[in-house]
């Protein structure tokens, strides 16, 4: 492959420059049609649609629907837990996920390969699945509580569906993957000489994993908790499914204004803070996202 | 072999006789390890736990959900086959996600071409705005698309559930077939327009070939994107249309039946089937 590269670079170098260049890049016309299909897609079924739900929260040229969710303390709480649980769903996959992606990046392939297994067949399991089954798992007389009361520690059957503990399990669970992932994607890349090097100068093992191998990791780390939490604060299903009216979240709040109340102005605009808010976190971390990046090693 | 060095100082100190500080140290180390295992395997556990579940469930004979199952048995698929709802749901799904993964996959190539080895303007806006769909939380997307789509009939409507599947699917194929043109060799496709071809030839001989697993990658996860997808169809659904995803979800919310523990079981064997056979041609071609 290289050879043939090597000749066609040879055969090109008679050539003058800029049919090199033309070859290497199309035309002006021809990448405007290329690109003119998503560009259509996006404005009909994207733009437009978000625009238009931004306007409608707007109706009537007040700004009377955000003054109400401004006035009212159930929906400022509603917004203050949703980045609560955002927040510590993003530490939880952390602190679990990280020794997984250590141990995936440091295992030999077989082994390794098995536990790259275990991270993916949830990744690729339908989000709907995995809601149903925290849903059997958590009910009153499901799986969980079957098992504590026969081990003898609970009496009766706990209430662990619809509480904001069972939010942040099963979404911990959905949304670790994207934790492990770019955190493995860097370890990997870690040379084990580094570590080698500070164990060689006289470092312990503690000393060198807080000293080389974390620091070297942080890129990792804030790529997997940017991604994670900005995929936390907008999540409906799991939240909808597992929570219950007394862990409402955003999603969840905008869903009951939508289909229960009809109230869909007042739901324009809960979205359009959700939105902002998101975009604006997303924002802020593109750098360490570098999105397409950090999405792509998920996959 | 990252252990020899780092091990010396251990016989070192054998050799100058701090027995216990030795025998200490390796207990540290040992219990360290086996602290470190049983976290690990049991986040795996958690990991794959509900995954699992669903199978046994699934094959349960009694009408509540009980787990273990006390006796095996198929009538969950049974009624889930029979059921002319779960049926509807299930072919109106499986067009959509088909026709979606034709759409996204044209779509999004020619997308990924424009980008890395077009000329075009407002590049990185556009490549922004495309991996928008993404970022964009799902229910707020699904709030605005009923809005536009209610008064123009296009809720519970093969056509409308298109364009919004095309829009969420799309920027998985730009992700995958971006990666697959980057390494790409352009001289490859020089030599050939050198040797005559022209430009159409030249992609259809040359680069198609060269980044197919790219789309084939990409036309998976649009498959799976839209087959998947539960709350824009939440949302766009209605009567006269549902997908299999706003099914499953008002089952789940209203009658917990083993049924939906068979209906989960095909969905977990459909993302498998797909996906593990992307990995291993992708292995394949690595070796």
């Amino acid at each position: 492959m290289s050879g043939l590269s090597e000749v066609s670079q040879a055969v090109s170098a008679r050539q003058p420059r800029s049919t090199v260049a033309s070859a290497r890049f199309y035309s002006r016309g021809v990448s405007v049609c290329l690109a003119a299909p998503l560009v259509a897609a996006l404005v009909i079924g994207f733009v437009y649609p978000v625009t238009r739900l931004v306007a409608l929260s707007f109706s009537g040229g007040s700004l009377e629907h955000y003054r109400r969710l401004v006035a009212e303390p159930l929906y400022l709480g509603v917004l203050a837990s949703t980045v609560k649980v955002a927040f510590i769903v993003t530490i939880a996959s952390l602190l679990l996920g990280f020794p997984v992606a250590y141990l995936m990046a440091r295992l030999r392939h077989g082994v390794a390969m098995v536990v790259a297994a275990c991270v993916f067949i949830p990744l690729w399991t339908s989000v709907l699945v995995r809601s149903y089954a925290w849903v059997v798992l958590l009910q009153r007389n499901g799986i969980v509580n079957g098992l504590l009361a026969d081990v003898g520690i609970t009496d009766g059957p706990l209430k662990l569906i619809y509480t904001e503990g069972a939010v942040i399990v099963a979404m911990t669970h959905v949304l670790m993957p994207f934790m492990i992932l770019p955190i493995y994607s860097t370890l990997r890349t870690l040379p084990p000489d580094y570590i080698r090097a500070a164990r060689n100068l006289g470092a312990g093992a503690c000393r060198a994993f807080i000293s080389v191998t974390l620091p070297l990791s942080l890129p990792g780390i804030f790529a997997g908790s940017v991604l994670c939490f900005v995929l936390a604060l907008g999540f409906y299903i799991t939240p909808a499914l597992v929570g219950g009216p007394g862990s409402m979240l955003m999603a969840t709040l905008i869903g009951q204004q939508t289909t229960v109340l009809l109230d869909w102005p007042f739901a324009a605009a809960l979205s359009t803070v959700l939105l902002a808010v998101t975009l604006i976190f997303v924002f802020l971390f593109r750098k360490t996202l570098s999105l397409s990046k950090g999405l792509h090693s998920v996959h | 072999m990252s252990t020899d060095l780092a091990r010396l100082p251990n016989r070192l100190s054998l050799v100058r006789g701090h027995y216990a500080a030795a025998a200490f140290h390796v207990f540290a180390k040992a219990f360290g390890m086996i602290t470190l295992g049983v976290v690990i395997g049991c986040v795996l556990f958690f990991l794959l736990l509900p995954t699992l579940i669903v199978i046994p469930m699934s094959l349960s004979e009694t009408d509540y959900i009980e787990f273990p199952p006390s006796g095996l048995s198929l009538k969950w698929y049974r009624a889930y086959f029979s059921d002319a709802d779960w049926m509807a749901a299930t072919w109106f799904s499986l067009k959509i996600a088909l026709a979606t993964t034709a759409t996204a996959t044209v779509t999004g190539t020619m997308a990924a071409l424009a980008i890395v080895r077009g000329r075009l303007p407002f590049r990185s806006a556009l490549q922004a705005l495309a991996l928008g769909p993404m970022i964009v939380p799902h229910i707020v997307l699904g709030v605005a698309l009923y809005l536009v789509f209610s008064p123009l009939q296009l809720t519970g409507n093969f056509f409308g559930f298109l364009i919004a599947h095309t829009v969420l699917a799309t920027p998985y194929v730009i992700i995958t077939v971006t990666a697959a043109l980057q390494r790409f060799d352009p001289a490859l496709e020089l030599a050939a327009l050198n040797c005559g071809a022209n430009r159409l030839q030249a992609f259809v001989l040359v680069v198609l070939p060269n980044i197919a697993p790219g789309v084939a990658a990409g036309a998976v996860f649009a498959f799976l994107a839209s087959f998947d997808e539960a709350t824009v169809a939440f949302f766009i659904s209605d009567i006269g249309g549902k997908s299999i995803g706003r099914k499953m979800f008002e089952d789940i919310d209203f009658n917990l039946t083993p049924v939906i523990a068979a209906v989960s079981t095909v969905l977990v064997a459909v993302s498998l089937l797909l996906m593990g056979a992307i990995h291993l041609a992708n292995a394949q071609k690595r070796n």
